[in-house]
């Protein structure tokens, strides 16, 4: 029997999701819906009886206070329900698409002693009022359902069964590469969606060649996967020839010569006294943090999943990015998350959308409500993110996903021995997420989402909670001697790495799947989530096994290591593949690319038609106006519609939020956390990154985004001697060398900064070819994203109690400028505001200004961050944010609306100071600068602690009143900005005002 | 001072259980991480405890709404192991999702008074989605409103936050807060952001989930089996206050005494 269990929201419950897509009907326009009602239900096989599903079945499925049931057999005879609502459509997931509640509604069925052999979920839409069938369409695919992983049924469920597994025939399949053309190599690269480059085809073929026999179909995915841009980043770390006004530079390895380089130097400087403990080898990088413990950090992105299925992609990239320190030497325990997400704006007309877009809204929310899922239900607080906008995110948004985590000292190493048994611990395997790795390599089309559907993965964060738990006591007690987690490229990735040195073989069959009928290829490439694969010796199989079935962890034996360096597959006894782990790993062709840097980008950018911005007349001065319009624009607004979605205080580490003040809705500069109850010293995160800058000179944007990124971990207390970063590189197709120029001249900068800082990376992560093209109505157009370096940086406090926030607390305090301030508004965030409403830029800022792009001064900065870090950590500071985008004016506005104080600032000092006119002093995003609030009594000890640091003395500007006003005066004394705080937080409170 | 054994109790997808674990040790009580699967393998294990806490998380992922899944085991085979319990000079504790298992089970309530395990029977309240239909985390403003709950003696206000998705208690027929005042079941209610309770409930964000009459705590009328959604365990210490940079707070957070009451009462 199939039974349907329907479930609607009793009378006086709302019906959210009704409301939903009924706004979002009217948001496409289709005005002739009346209305929507919403429902969903459970899908039930079985042979149970009716009477068994409404007294077992109902209470466990339904809240009867809440909710009230329909339960029917399948398929549905009878015709619709509601007569007055003449549209009924049911969304399904497709077959084979995890469906977690399913899976859960089973196993609770099946303890309550019911035999039920398959549960699936649907949502349901009863919709009235006329509308045409093409706005039913539009409906169904841009609001109701995601092509990629759901269908749609129409009417009554006329469903027989859900059984979705089918008989799969072993056939041994080998691909004839050696008597191919390079037309055919190439078609076979592109149509197997293995996205190798013609030079890579043919190095295989000539190596089947010398061997005398063809490729089976998993050799060669198995080596598509391990050549991938993805998982080998031979763009970064292959050859360049790079050219730029200066002149011809070559790199061997751009990577190893600039990030790693600069990590290198570094730890000789430090000598004894090194605290890095594993850099760029391991899933994460590891510093010293205490006696009892290092910590680890990771960033990755999930961008091409995340575009094609926002919930899902992001949903996965966090649960992927969770697997890195807890595969990072023998598995580390994590503690926090950091999100950094960057979209195309909100409000562009869906008229206006390339064919195959996603609206940004839609993008939005997906996104956010998958990170928030995965990280909540994880247990793992999110605490520190940052979002941008740009056109040029439309079909190609980027999600970093990053993950904190403590592991114990000394076990940051782990080695694989020959003889080791190959175990698959946590989810199963099904075709979720085949051809990730080598689809994440690629570029996106408008039939992306057709073509590589099996590409989207859905995550089940409790399996992975489970999996978390089991591993960490399996590392205390000894039981496996390495780990690394399943990721792009699945098994064959995974095994593939850890077998390097010693070699593997793989009883495919073993592997336990989700629902028959996966091919042996499948089940090696199969990207499903929630899997780490263990090194377990022999001897302790059976301590670990029990362990896991202790906890309800599936955990099965798929193989041995070998002594030999052969990777042999087998399925069933039969081999399928056997490559040498040297050809594998060491056999692909170097690449070697062309790079050239031109200077600014003078082209015009791709732009989105969007509601014309005006300028918010304030009344009074210029200044006024803008300081309105920049805490009102997209980059800067309050994150707080996202922030309060996630749980950022779970495991009670939790000192400085992301929201704070005195209604907890001032943006911090970073995070506190402390990771262990039992001790004082904290964990500081945060992040730099301003692609705006980019388009200008990413050398500065680069260095610009480190200095960012630590002066916010300064401001909140953390010691500038220890901070780490990592790198992200989101790029466009690199292929082309003047979009390779741009990202070599920004590792150039990572390199030049990181020494200057004395910041080592230690970690890093590349996504090149995130570009979008579609059919425009001129042909083909690709859409480039904005060269985006994120930079996030791990800082440590000694004493938690030490940290400052960035909002301004007593009355009758002082505010002080730290940092030179210079005519930089170039990609500044006044530009922004100017240019979206068409207004002109004012007469009396010097033309040169506007392409001026921020510099940091590598040399003076440092300084600063020690001068400053003397004074916090000395308590003498009241408050402290650090300025960038729209400068002291919006840092003195969020200080103040923040602290529900008054502020009122001179600027004649300080200005003349620095020779520069009002509005360019208000406006400029200088690096390397903050605003502290200080008693006036430690004005002269903040004074001193600068200069014996050898940094400027900060300049004082004003102070905190007793109103409700923020009021800057120029330097003759004119007011420029005078402004209610109420309305300041208003500004920026009302962009992402969404529910 | 003897040193109650505390269960903390854990299912697949729990997540707070050893910041909950830490506040009960702190406070000077025996307390252990029990998973759930020992205690369906041998019921008869919570008879060696004197206080059962169901910590906050995600059970089951709360896929077939909040606490509903880790609830249901609690019946059946454990049936008879709750009814000892309950009815014995024991404390229950349910936070966040700890509450929802409490209430989804039956438990709370009216805790060992008429506990049947009987899956069947109509509860008259639930905790469901919070009116914003929205996972949301932010910090509360709390009042103690019954003298009778056990773990909230001597507090009258406290702050804590709240991170849930299903908060918001919903009542069948709301003349049942009538019999819950008489008895003294109202522990725990969110009140504005001055301290004041008020008759009608209060806006987002001083109600955060639009609980029916403001409610964030319940307890039997024995004072003994208490759930709240706020997470007293996230506020053990000043720093995890987000206004302490501002107000000078230092040392010991308000949820702490909530542990230390549980531990007091069997001083």
């Amino acid at each position: 029997m199939l039974w349907e269990v329907e479930i609607r929201p009793r009378t006086g419950e709302t019906d959210r999701e009704g409301e939903r897509v009924l706004a979002e009907a009217r948001a496409l326009g289709i005005d002739t819906l009346e209305r929507v009602e919403s429902a969903r239900s459970f899908l039930i096989e079985g042979e149970v009886d009716e009477q068994r599903v409404a007294q077992a079945l109902e209470p466990l499925l339904a809240d009867s206070v809440v909710e009230t049931t329909t339960i029917r057999a399948l398929p549905a005879s009878d015709g619709l329900p509601r007569g007055e609502a003449p549209v009924l459509l049911n969304v399904l997931f497709k077959p084979g698409v995890t469906d977690n509640v399913g899976h859960t509604a089973r196993l609770a069925i099946r303890d309550l002693g019911v035999d039920v052999s398959a549960v699936s979920t649907c949502r349901k839409y009863y919709l009235a009022g006329p509308c045409t069938e093409e706005q039913l369409s539009r409906l169904a695919a841009r609001v109701l359902a995601n092509d990629a992983i759901e269908h749609i049924l129409r009417g009554p469920l006329a469903l027989n069964s859900l059984a979705i597994g089918s008989h799969y025939q072993f056939a041994r399949q080998e691909i004839p590469i050696r008597d191919m053309g390079d037309e055919t190599l190439q078609t076979l690269s592109r149509e197997g969606q293995l996205y190798l480059s013609l030079a890579e085809m043919r190095t295989i073929q000539a190596h089947f060649q010398s061997l005398g026999r063809d490729p089976s179909d998993i050799e060669l995915e198995t080596i598509a996967q391990t050549w991938s841009e993805h998982c080998s980043h031979k763009t970064l770390r292959g050859r360049i020839a790079y050219k730029d006004a200066d002149g011809e530079q070559r790199f061997e390895n751009l990577l190893k010569e600039t990030v790693f380089a600069a990590t290198d130097a570094l730890r000789k400087e430090f000598g004894p006294d090194d605290w890095c403990v594993s850099v760029f080898r391991d899933n994460a990088g590891v510093v010293k943090f205490n006696e009892e413990f290092d910590v680890c950090f990771k960033v990755e992105t999930h961008n091409h999943p995340s575009a094609i299925e926002p919930y899902g992609g992001a949903n996965t990239g966090l649960g992927g990015v969770i697997r890195d320190p807890l595969g990072t030497g023998m598995g580390a325990r994590p503690v926090c998350n950091t999100d950094v997400f960057c979209f195309a704006p909100p409000d562009v007309p869906h008229a206006a959308l390339p064919p195959g877009v996603l609206h940004p809204r839609t993008v939005i929310r997906g996104v956010v409500a998958g990170v928030r899922d995965y990280g909540n239900r994880m247990g793992i607080p999110t605490v520190n993110g940052a979002v941008f906008f740009d056109d040029r995110y439309l079909g190609n948004p980027l999600v970093y996903c990053g993950n904190v985590a403590m592991l114990p000292v000394g076990k940051s190493e782990k080695e694989v021995h020959p003889g080791d048994l190959i175990v698959a611990v946590g989810g199963r395997t099904g075709r979720d997420g085949i051809h990730g790795a080598t689809f994440s390599s690629a570029e996106l089309t408008h039939e992306s989402e057709t073509l590589s559907g099996g590409a989207v993965q859905i995550g089940n964060a409790v399996v992975e909670k489970m999996l978390m738990d089991v591993v960490l006591v399996a590392r205390d007690r000894g039981l496996f001697n390495a780990i690394t987690d399943c990721g792009a490229g699945g098994f064959s990735s995974a095994v593939g790495e850890m077998g390097e040195q010693t070699g593997a073989e793989v009883w495919l069959e073993k592997a336990p799947l989700k629902y028959s009928g996966l091919s042996y290829t499948e089940i090696w490439i199969s990207e499903a989530q929630e899997r780490m694969v263990l090194a377990v010796g022999p001897e302790q199989w059976e301590d670990f096994q029990a362990l896991c079935a202790s906890e309800g962890v599936e955990a099965t034996v798929i193989g041995k290591f070998r002594d030999d360096g052969r990777l042999l597959l087998k399925y069933d006894g039969n081999v399928v593949g056997d490559l040498s782990m040297e050809f594998l790993h060491e056999g692909r062709p170097p690449v070697v690319r062309e790079a050239v840097y031109l200077g600014p980008q003078t082209g015009r950018k791709f732009r989105l038609p969007r509601p014309k911005r005006t300028l918010p007349d304030a009344g009074s001065a210029a200044a006024n106006s803008c300081l309105l319009a920049i805490l009102g624009s997209l980059n800067v607004c309050s994150r707080e519609w996202i922030i309060r979605q996630y749980d950022h205080e779970v495991q009670s580490g939790s000192v400085v939020k992301p929201l704070i003040g005195r209604r907890q809705d001032g943006p911090s500069d970073a995070a506190v956390v402390r990771p262990s109850l039992r001790s004082s010293r904290g964990l500081v995160i945060s992040n730099g990154m301003n692609p705006r800058y980019g388009d200008l000179d990413p050398y500065w944007m680069a260095a610009s985004a480190i200095d960012e990124a630590v002066r916010n971990c300064v401001a909140v207390g953390a010691d500038p001697a220890r901070i780490a970063i990592l790198d992200n590189f989101c790029w466009g197709n690199t292929e082309r060398p003047e979009t390779l120029g741009t990202l070599v001249r920004a590792a150039l900068a990572c390199r030049d900064v990181a020494i200057a800082y004395r910041t080592p990376f230690i970690s890093g992560k590349d996504s090149l070819n995130n570009e979008f093209t579609f059919a425009g109505p001129e042909g083909s157009q690709t859409i480039t994203i904005p060269s985006s370096l994120l930079i996030s940086a791990l800082g440590q406090i000694e004493d938690v109690e030490r940290a400052v926030t960035m909002d301004i607390k007593d009355v009758g305090n002082r505010l002080l400028l730290v940092g030179v301030t210079a005519a930089e508004l170039g990609g500044s965030h006044l530009d922004l505001v100017l240019d979206e409403a068409g207004a002109p830029r004012p007469a009396s800022i010097d033309s040169a200004a506007w392409s001026s792009v921020p510099r940091v001064d590598a040399s003076a900065a440092p300084r600063v961050f020690h001068g400053l870090h003397a004074a916090l950590r000395a308590g003498r500071a009241r408050a402290c944010h650090d300025l960038s985008e729209g400068g002291l004016a919006v840092t003195i506005a969020e200080m103040a609306f923040a602290g529900e104080r008054g502020a009122e600032v001179q600027l004649q000092a300080a200005a003349d100071a620095a020779g520069l006119d009002d509005l360019t002093f208000l406006f400029s995003e200088s690096n390397t600068r903050f605003v502290l609030e200080a008693k006036p009594n430690d004005v002269a000890a903040i004074q001193a602690a600068f200069r014996s640091a050898g940094a400027p003395e900060p300049i004082d500007i004003g102070r905190v009143t007793s109103g409700d006003r923020v009021t800057i005066a120029g330097r003759n004394g004119e007011s420029l900005v005078d402004c209610p705080i109420a309305d300041l937080r208003a500004a920026w409170k009302s962009p992402l005002a969404w529910n | 001072m003897i040193k109650p054994r505390v269960c903390v109790l854990r299912a697949p997808g729990t997540n707070c259980d050893v910041e909950t674990a830490f506040a009960f040790e702190n406070c000077g009580a025996d307390a252990e991480r029990v998973h759930l699967f020992r205690l369906l393998e041998d019921p008869s294990l919570l008879d060696r405890f004197q206080v059962l806490c169901v910590p906050g998380g995600f059970s089951y992922g709360d896929d077939l709404g909040a606490g509903v899944v880790f609830g249901s085991q609690l019946r059946g085979r454990l049936g008879d192991a709750f009814g000892r319990f309950l009815t014995a000079d024991k404390l229950a504790l349910g936070i966040c999702n700890g509450f929802q298992v409490l209430v989804k089970a039956g438990i709370l309530p009216d805790g060992g008074e008429g506990w049947s395990g009987d899956a069947t029977k109509p509860r008259d309240m639930t905790l469901t989605w919070n009116r914003n239909g929205t996972y949301t985390a932010l910090w509360t403003r709390l009042r103690v409103c019954s003298p009778k709950c056990v773990f909230l003696r001597g507090i009258e206000t406290m702050d804590a936050p709240i991170a849930h998705a299903e908060g918001r208690i919903a009542v069948r027929d709301p003349a049942i807060l009538d019999r819950w005042r008489e008895r003294g079941q109202v522990a725990l209610c969110y009140v504005d952001s001055a301290g004041q309770q008020c008759a009608d409930v209060l806006p987002w964000p001083d109600n955060p989930n639009g609980s029916f009459a403001n409610i964030a705590g319940l307890c039997d009328a024995t004072g003994r089996v208490f759930g709240l959604m706020p997470h007293p365990e996230r506020f053990l210490f000043a720093t995890q206050h987000p206004t302490w940079t501002r107000d000078g707070r230092q040392g010991e957070g308000d949820g702490m005494k909530i542990f230390r009451n549980a531990v007091e009462y069997f001083g």
